[in-house]
């Protein structure tokens, strides 16, 4: 029988989350007998080859990038899992959420105390993923299966997580594993 | 006179005495109510709702709620819970709560409160308001993206410190605390050991130049729920 596959992105988040998932460490040799990673910057994968059990998205979205790689993520995957503060609740990003856009991008690039801008443009290039109103959780965005809090979720949340999920357990993290810092 | 009557809290008996709340008679039978603007020194509010019991069928605060022969108290059961967890993901999405970066954390009664009920994300949508910060006062500062309108610092600085240097202003969701003075904190005659300032369930008063002071694995509620120590009088056979 195939192994169940376990797919993993960062949106609008620090990378922090997965550390935190390569803090698992030698059951990381475990997880690789019960599982293949398919999409995910574990493995470089930049595109889904197939269906997953489970996947794992860190942070939220602040671009139109985010949306669609999330609900490329929400297409592909039986089990989604919101991993730590900025996929669920916006996080630090988020901080600019009661500031107009236009105020953050003026203060980035024009008015900031240490900005060199002589041609006094905004970057606007189609290359560029264009900026969200705000920052959204991730769950704002596409149903959510189940959300790993923590700022990053401890290895032995996300290890909890993985592990009762690919035994077909409910997720039901015990009181010192539930954490939002 | 001091005469004790009976009524019970889910099923178990609990004494009563004349004056007393529902939450006082739970509090020394060892039963925890969950609460957040009720604190042992302070006269009960009654807002929070977050202590809503059934009592003889009919929602009320156990923190104001009178103690009373007889009566039949409903306080952990799945409807109560659901209650109180949707209070608290409302207090959770209409404030501005980064918890990983609060001084508060680990130590903060909202977050304590998420966390015994097993609250992962809050079911309701982020509202991001605009909240200010008030760091004029050379030793404490009110971050109001915090503030959960709770009060305590509100009696705490009246009865406590006799100072009364806290108030709210503004209704419904332009309601805000705010300081008795011309401006800013800093006009007011407000210390670093005022009680109004420890009163605070949450990081929305702090003393500045404290930090992340307590390791995390050390901190108030990393180990074991709020409500533990109430709980420990009744696991205890001795007390
Ligand atoms: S006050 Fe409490 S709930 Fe709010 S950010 Fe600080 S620790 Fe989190
Ligand atoms: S500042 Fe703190 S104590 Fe005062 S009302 Fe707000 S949350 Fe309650």
């Amino acid at each position: 029988m195939a192994k169940p596959k376990v797919a993993t992105t960062s949106l609008a988040g620090c990378f922090g989350c997965h550390m935190s998932f390569l803090d698992i460490d030698d059951r990381i040799l475990k997880l690789i007998e019960l599982v293949d990673f398919d999409k995910s910057p574990v493995d470089d994968i930049k595109k889904f080859t197939g269906r997953c059990l489970v996947g794992l998205i860190e942070g939220g979205c602040c671009n139109e990038e985010n949306v669609r790689v999330l609900q490329d993520f929400r297409a592909h995957c039986d089990i989604l899992i919101s991993v730590g503060e900025c996929a669920i609740a916006g996080g630090i990003p988020a901080m600019r959420n009661a500031i107009p856009l236009e105020e953050c991008l003026r203060e980035s690039y024009l008015k900031g105390p240490t900005i060199y801008n002589p041609t006094k443009t905004i970057p606007n290039d189609e290359e560029i993923p264009l900026l969200l109103d705000r920052v959204y959780p991730a769950h704002e965005v596409v149903k959510i299966d189940y959300f790993l809090p923590g700022c990053p979720p401890s290895a032995d949340t996300i290890w909890e997580a993985l592990t009762a999920l690919l035994n077909g357990k409910p997720l039901d993290l015990p009181y010192p594993l539930i954490k939002y810092d | 006179m001091n005469h004790t009557f009976t009524f019970t809290i889910d099923g178990v008996e609990v004494r009563g005495r004349p004056g007393q709340t529902i939450m006082q008679a739970a509090d020394e039978a060892g039963i925890y109510i969950p609460r957040l603007c009720a604190h042992k020194e302070l006269v009960p509010h009654g807002s929070c709702r977050v202590c809503t019991v059934f009592v003889n069928g009919r929602p009320q605060s156990a923190c104001t709620q009178p103690a009373a022969p007889g009566i039949i108290v409903e306080n952990e059961t799945e409807a109560l819970l659901a209650i109180r967890r949707s209070l608290i993901d409302m207090l959770f999405v209409e404030g501005n709560h980064f918890c990983p970066f609060c001084e508060k954390s680990g130590n903060c009664e909202l977050q304590a409160l998420a966390y015994r009920f097993g609250i992962t994300a809050p079911q309701h949508p982020y509202l991001f308001p605009k909240r200010d910060l008030d760091a004029s006062h050379p030793d404490i500062f009110i971050d109001r993206n915090r503030c959960i309108l709770c009060g305590r610092c509100v009696r705490a600085s009246r009865d406590l410190d006799g100072k009364n240097v806290f108030q709210f202003v503004g209704r419904g969701p332009g309601k805000r605390i705010a300081v008795n003075a011309k401006a800013a904190l800093a006009d007011t005659d407000a210390a670093r050991t005022d009680r109004a300032v420890s009163a605070c369930p949450v990081g929305a008063i702090l003393r500045k130049r404290v930090g992340y002071a307590i390791p995390i694995g050390q901190r108030m509620y990393d180990a074991a729920p709020i409500g533990s120590d109430i709980e420990a009088v009744r696991a205890d056979p001795h007390q």
